[in-house]
């Protein structure tokens, strides 16, 4: 674990009779973004607090920068920043005071305090409302400044806490440019996220967490060759159906399947040319509107994962539930 | 230390930097008071007789004055669950910054906007009538023990307010504190009391301040010699009580900051 800025072996947290984390082992490589990818009560958010010493695991290890988060936090919170849903800001207070007291706590001084607080809001382009009250604030700018209130301090390992949950399109990819010059710095960032598209756009390494466990790992490219390549066809007119798909079978080597207008093959490993697709089902005598290789997103490893889809708006049902 | 007192003191002006966005919080921090002075001087005083003494506001004054200190414990106890319940906790507890430092900012802010409320209470009393007789010295040392009873009493409500966690259920016990502060010799004299009450009262650590108050500012109201140790030893007694109280609830806060959430 040399190039590991940061890891956790077996680490457990139970709140009463509620198992958040269930022996989570997690490597993070230094100069990288690592997605954590996982659903709402996965497990995301109670590993973020453990790494920021805001809570202990009941039991295993978590290491920040060297430090053991159990028994060195203070020497952990030197190193660490937190932009999280939890960490939170003055409403009371402008933006601009807000950082300036939070960089003065960590030690800045109040002239470094207030030069970094300037230079990070002229950065992430929010300079001219640094004198509003954060109360004011839309959900964008606020995020902003959490990000910013991470920052301040240079760390070696941002905790990246859902940094665009409820964020409109526009927000949300101004937050991903800013995260990336942050990599460029070298920065590392941990980003927990329910977003399959923010861990494919940022992470270079990417773990799926699911009730308190890790359940795959790797790059979201090599998460997505597991499960192979898909084909897809949108035919004109139920006729042929049967024949076309047998084709399809017998050149994928897997089972297509069709809700009567279209047919899917998942999951193929070696996939055959687009060019020898369409000629097969030329040859079928099936009249088609189109034809994809399609690569699967993050969503399609998850439900290969676990069964189940990721639905980020909604509580995650508890197993047994009827549904 | 110095990191401390840093900290403290960046907490403290987190407040005061609030006050500059509502300024209006100190006009409603005058009007409090001169209620107070209004309503018991003028409403319920012309019905008090008080032993020894004919000027009922004489009396009143440093007993409003040793009153008016439990506002720090509820103000406390809802800025400090409300940034918990806020997450601000949250983020300061994430920053390498001391423990001690957050209860510590509250009950400096408390101690500084505490001056200001005594200050405004002293000119409510002039205007009444109230005056200090002792001089310059026993006058300043009566501020000085009012303050740092105020100071004290911020630290239980910083515990408290850590305790409780929830903003709203912080402002649903501050009423409580009024007719607590109320079991007292603050008002009204102890002497007529059924002993069991006259007890408690005597025990109230807002007695012996107020008690303290009257003594160091020359006021009438002085206990008679059949009255508890705390009001034949006031100023003794509201040290020890400030003393005891911040030994007890300064490391309280400290560890419960600091464990807070684990």
């Amino acid at each position: 674990m040399e190039d590991a800025i940061m890891y956790t072996e077996d680490v457990r947290k139970q709140f009463g009779d509620v198992v958040a984390l269930d022996g989570l082992d997690l490597v993070v490589p230094s100069h990288t973004v690592y997605g954590l990818l996982g659903p709402k009560g996965a497990g995301k958010s109670t590993i973020m607090r453990i790494l920021a010493t805001l809570t202990r695991p009941s039991s295993g290890r978590a290491v920040v920068a060297g430090f053991d988060v159990a028994r060195d936090p203070a020497d952990v919170r030197q190193v660490i920043g937190l932009a999280g849903q939890d960490a939170s800001l003055d409403d009371e207070l402008t933006g601009r005071e807000n950082l300036l007291i939070f960089g003065r706590l960590s030690r800045l001084g109040a002239r470094g305090a207030r030069r970094r607080a300037d230079e990070l809001l002229e950065r992430f382009g929010i300079a001219h409302a640094g004198n509003r009250l954060v109360g004011t604030y839309s959900h964008g700018m606020r995020r902003r400044i959490h990000l910013i209130a991470g920052l301040l301090r240079a760390p070696a390992v941002l905790l990246l806490d859902e940094p665009t949950t409820g964020l409109d399109a526009h927000s949300r990819v101004e937050i991903w440019e800013s995260v990336r010059q942050l990599v460029d710095d070298g920065t590392t960032v941990l980003l927990a996220t329910q977003y399959l598209e923010e861990v494919e756009r940022l992470a270079s390494a990417v773990g799926v967490i699911d009730q308190g466990q890790l359940i795959a790992e790797g790059s979201p490219a090599q998460l997505k060759a597991q499960l192979g390549r898909h084909v897809d066809v949108v035919v004109e007119s139920m006729d042929h159906l049967p024949s076309a798909m047998a084709r399809l079978e017998r050149l994928t080597g897997r089972c297509p399947e069709t809700d009567g207008s279209r047919i899917v093959v998942s999951a193929v490993e070696r996939m055959p040319t687009l060019p020898l697709i369409v000629s097969e089902l030329d040859a079928s005598g099936a009249v088609i509107r189109n034809v994809g290789i399609r690569e699967p997103g993050l969503d399609d490893v998850f439900l290969t994962l676990t069964g189940r889809n990721i639905k980020p708006a909604e509580p995650v049902e508890t197993p047994g539930a009827v549904w | 230390m110095v990191n401390l007192l840093a900290d403290g003191w960046t907490l403290t002006q987190r407040r005061l930097f609030r006050l500059r966005h509502k300024p209006g919080t100190l006009l409603t921090m005058l009007m409090m008071p001169s209620a107070f002075v209004v309503l018991f001087g003028f409403v319920f005083g012309t019905a008090i007789r008080v032993p020894g003494t004919s000027d009922y506001r004489a009396f009143m004054m440093p007993g409003l004055f040793a009153m008016t200190t439990g506002t720090a414990l509820t103000t406390t106890m809802v800025e400090v669950a409300t940034d918990q319940a806020r997450g601000v906790m949250e983020r300061l507890r994430s920053l390498p910054t001391h423990r001690v430092s957050v209860p510590l900012g509250q009950s400096g802010a408390e101690g500084i906007l505490g001056a200001y409320g005594l200050a405004v209470l002293m000119v409510c009393g002039l205007a009444v009538g109230w005056r200090p007789h002792n001089g310059v010295l026993p006058t300043l040392f009566g501020i000085g023990l009012l303050l740092l009873f105020r100071y004290t009493l911020a630290w239980v409500g910083a515990y408290l307010g850590l305790v409780v966690r929830s903003a709203r259920t912080a402002a649903g016990l501050t009423p409580l504190t009024l007719p607590l502060t109320m079991v007292s010799n603050a008002l009204v004299p102890t002497d007529r009391m059924p002993v069991w009450l006259r007890t408690i009262c005597e025990w109230n650590p807002l007695s012996s301040m107020a008690t303290a108050t009257r003594k160091l500012f020359g006021n009438p109201g002085a206990p008679g010699p059949d009255a508890g140790w705390p009001l034949t030893h006031p100023v003794a007694a509201s040290l020890l009580w400030a003393g005891l109280l911040l030994l007890i609830f300064v490391p309280l806060s400290a560890r419960r900051f600091a464990r807070a959430g684990l």
